[in-house]
């Protein structure tokens, strides 16, 4: 244990207003005060050998890296399983080893790893440790130790879920939604095992996640740095918070439900199964509600969408902001564009369950509460475009990656306005429309995101520039391909083709869709091979990158003000950053540069019109 | 907390404060420390894990479709003889929601570093929540005999032990965690580590006497729901 920080035990004060003003020489205490430190120092523990510094470590930006690599791990399993799909679906019998089985093996392995172990990990695991306390001039996050066992639930919940592709019977197959009573009866594949292993994978990445969430919640909260109010921080901040928070409340479901089906397949519980009939036997089960299962998966399920999209919309304003040099516009409704569509969110999961034969004025009501999203989510896509408006954009990766991502939201965004309905959905639903809605809404349009995040902050983290031409490269591959992987399988959901389905047969619409199939298929190959661009990129720049120096893109938050970059444990050296704007002020008349830092005083920049925030 | 003092920082009172406090910088919660707050967000955390799996229940029960089972007999318990409904009920929910007094009383006792005082009632607690957990144990044991299993029931609904034993069994877990921390803060507080600042094994971080109120606010939580599970099953 090491005191480094603490040994100056007067926290903060001696920080006056004075030091803070620099060159100008004026002694102008009032206009720059802000008031002093009322909380004391953080206790931090600092690793001494390499397995409390890299291992269990409590650095939240180490640990950070350590669920970005860990997700994008799984993440790459999914791509690989997707590829398997496609090959399946677009050249049938073309690979031996894909059976029926084993294609629903992957369809439901690829929909958990992307959603939970892939997106959810890498935004709020894997940014949120690393921005959060840099962002709001933490030390760390809150609890370091208790992050550390987080990021270790979740490499087992991994774990666990890597393990049952090699148990008898395999991974479940019971498709990403897990409804009862079909996947824990025998005849789906991995009803045995694989089913067992993902609802235990599920229940310890919860335990994990909420044990990180809490810290998330907690160091916005309560260790923000002097001066810096909820209404200065980052867009990216307010995204994972309001994605923590909705996480804290639909995870209890997700938890409840696993626990519920874990008994029912242990120990022959009928939570779920109603009386069932089983190769004209009578099974034990009887008198339980597979549609409540559907209630908790979906109340789960549909914040988790936000989970995801929440944070992608505060990083990409924040990115849009920084790249196209000019403030974001109308930050404060942005802010409760994220809190409403956070609060809304949990009030539309039904719209999920149209065709579950539920009440139609229960299906009244949802729909219309999913249309009301729609307001707000626009709200940010207008902002996002009036941002760009007139605006002095540098037309690098970054930037490519955010127009990107606002196409293919719109896209998706549009096409769950369809979704939505429910005179539209009954006939579009289980169809490959759904799986274009929801691709281009929660899975391209986040992607998008964290990859220009990647190249956004790539120089913070190891101090070495990103390639641009390999990154436009990458961005045009990835882009393009994505969109004719999706763009096409609207078509394939009019004409009616089902999702899940292993293989079309002889049906009437099978001759118009088998050039689409093998189309799809085609790209999907070659923008799953595109990565290879990015990752090579990644690993070249490691050692020969470009030296990124200090604030590479001109950005004016804290993570970018670091004494050393990239940014050491504890983050900030001796002194706590003190802030006295808001992240935004690009351009402002008068200033001298077209950037204004949050830790600069008003007193520097007296000639500049900057507004009051 | 009424007495918290900010240094440059007006706390002004009802919704105003608390509207000034939000739009402030550093902290929300003025004065109220990171573990207290964990706490708080925790137990919201898990009042939505006790309600999903209370609202599963009155689902459950609701679609049945076999007839639930006579609640105030299955529960009752023979003296001398007589069936009496809910007589052991009554005495754990009075052993549990004197040992949330007697927590309260510990970190009135823990803040005026009454160090004798509080490890007593401290241990006192434990001892409620052992009793607690050892009449749970005693009432399942009772049932098991009667031949209610999770997966099946003579009397009614196979539900009704599905769930039965499910959502006691998953609060009775969480008496245990929180009869397992008391012990060990007894031990602490008897030991002197709230005084002296003592580093955490784990967590390298110092002691302090506001890591009783936040078991506090776990037990107190913990018997709240107990109400509800108390409700919902024994008296509906």
């Amino acid at each position: 244990m090491s005191d480094e920080y603490n040994q100056q035990n007067t926290p903060l004060e001696a920080q006056s207003s004075e030091t803070m003003s620099g060159s100008s020489g004026t002694p102008s205490k009032d206009i720059d005060y802000v008031r002093p430190a009322e909380i004391p120092e953080q206790d931090l523990y600092h690793g001494h050998s390499f397995i409390t510094k890299w291992v269990f470590c409590q650095d939240a930006k180490v640990i950070g890296i350590q669920y970005f690599l860990t997700a994008v791990f799984t993440g790459i399993v999914g791509l690989i399983l997707s590829w398997l799909m496609r090959l399946q679906l677009g050249y049938p019998d073309l690979v031996p080893f894909i059976t029926a089985e084993h294609y629903y093996q992957f369809v439901t392995m690829h929909g958990m790893i992307m959603v939970v172990y892939f997106l959810t990990a890498l935004f709020l695991g894997g940014f949120g440790n690393y921005l959060i306390p840099l962002m709001v001039g933490a030390r760390d996050m809150v609890f370091p130790y208790v992050n550390m066992v987080s990021f270790w639930m979740f490499f087992i919940a991994v774990c666990v879920l890597m393990a049952s592709f090699f148990v008898p019977g395999g991974p479940t197959g019971a498709g990403w939604t897990l409804y009862p009573p079909q996947a824990i009866l025998p005849g789906t594949p991995g009803s045995n095992m694989g089913i067992t292993l993902m609802l235990i994978s599920l229940s310890l990445f919860v335990i994990g996640f909420t044990m990180g969430g809490l810290n998330y919640i907690i160091t916005i909260l309560q260790a923000r740095t002097r001066g810096m109010t909820l209404m200065r921080m980052p867009l990216t901040i307010w995204g994972i918070f309001t994605a923590t928070a909705l996480a804290m409340l639909a995870f209890p479901a997700l938890l409840v439900s696993c626990i519920m089906m874990t008994l029912d397949k242990m120990l022959g519980t009928s939570f779920f199964m109603p009386a069932i009939l089983q190769a004209g036997e009578v099974l034990s089960y009887g008198g339980g509600s597979p549609v409540l299962f559907q209630h908790l998966f979906w109340f789960f399920g549909h914040p988790e969408v936000y989970i995801v999209a929440l944070p992608a919309f505060g990083i990409v304003s924040d990115l849009i902001s920084v790249h196209a040099r000019k403030n974001i516009f109308g930050y404060r409704m942005m802010v409760w564009a994220i809190v409403g569509i956070g609060a809304l969110s949990f009030f539309v999961w039904a719209h999920h369950m149209y065709v579950s034969g539920m009440n139609p004025w229960f299906g009244f009501f949802f729909a219309t509460t999913t249309l009301i999203i729609a307001v707000p989510t626009a709200l940010k896509v207008y902002n996002w475009i009036i941002t760009l408006f007139r605006a002095n954009i540098r037309m690098n990766t970054v930037m490519l990656f955010c127009l990107g991502f606002i196409v293919t939201f719109v896209n998706g965004g549009i096409t769950g306005i369809f979704l939505g309905n429910v005179a539209v959905d009954i006939p579009l639903s289980d169809t490959y429309f759904v799986i274009a809605h929801f691709h281009m809404v929660m899975g391209i349009a986040p992607l998008m995101v964290i990859m220009g995040a990647v190249y956004h902050w790539f120089p913070l983290v190891t101090g070495r520039m990103l390639s641009e031409k390999l990154g436009k490269w990458h961005f045009w591959f990835t882009f393009l391909g994505a969109y004719s992987i999706y763009f096409p399988m609207h078509y394939l959901g009019f004409i009616g083709v089902p999702r899940r389905y292993y293989e079309m047969y002889d049906s009437p619409y099978v001759t118009s869709a088998t050039g689409m199939n093998e189309f799809i298929t085609v790209a999907a190959l070659i923008v799953g091979f595109s990565q290879l661009i990015f990752i090579y990129n990644i690993v070249t720049s490691l050692k020969i990158g470009k030296p990124a120096g200090k604030n590479p893109w001109k950005a004016n938050s804290l993570e970018w003000l670091t004494p050393d970059v990239p940014p050491t444990h504890g983050n900030w050296g001796e002194k706590l950053p003190v802030v006295h704007r808001w992240p935004y002020d690009f351009n402002v008349p008068g200033a001298k540069e077209d950037y204004i830092t949050q830790t600069t005083p008003p007193s520097e920049v007296i000639n500049a019109e900057v507004e009051k925030t | 907390m009424s007495d918290v003092k900010i240094e440059g920082y007006e706390l002004k009172p009802g919704f105003k404060g608390m509207a000034t406090d939000t739009g402030s910088d550093q902290t929300m919660f003025k004065g109220v420390q990171w573990g207290k707050v964990m706490m708080w967000i925790f137990l919201l955390s898990d009042t939505f894990v006790f309600s999903c799996f209370l609202i599963s229940y009155m689902k459950g029960r609701a679609s049945t479709v076999v007839d639930w089972p006579n609640t105030s007999e299955v529960f009752s318990l023979h003296v001398n003889g007589i069936p009496v409904p809910l007589l052991l009920i009554a005495i754990m929910t009075f052993v549990l929601i004197t040992s949330s007094g007697t927590m309260a009383l510990a970190v009135k006792y823990g803040y005026e570093k009454n160090r004798k005082m509080c490890g007593w009632l401290i241990l006192a607690t434990a001892i409620g929540g052992l009793t607690f957990v050892g009449m749970q144990i005693f009432e399942w044991s009772k049932l098991i005999h009667e031949g209610v299993r999770p997966w099946e029931n003579p009397f009614g609904a196979k539900q009704f032990g599905s769930y039965f034993f499910m959502i006691t069994g998953f609060h009775g877990f969480h008496v245990s965690i929180g009869v397992i921390f008391l012990f060990i803060f007894a031990r602490k507080v008897f030991k002197g580590d709230f005084d002296n600042g003592k580093r955490g094994f784990f967590t390298t971080m110092k002691s302090d006497y506001v890591a009783i109120e936040i078991l506090g606010l776990y037990w107190h939580f913990v018997d709240l729901v107990w109400v509800f599970i108390f409700a919902f099953f024994y008296l509906w």
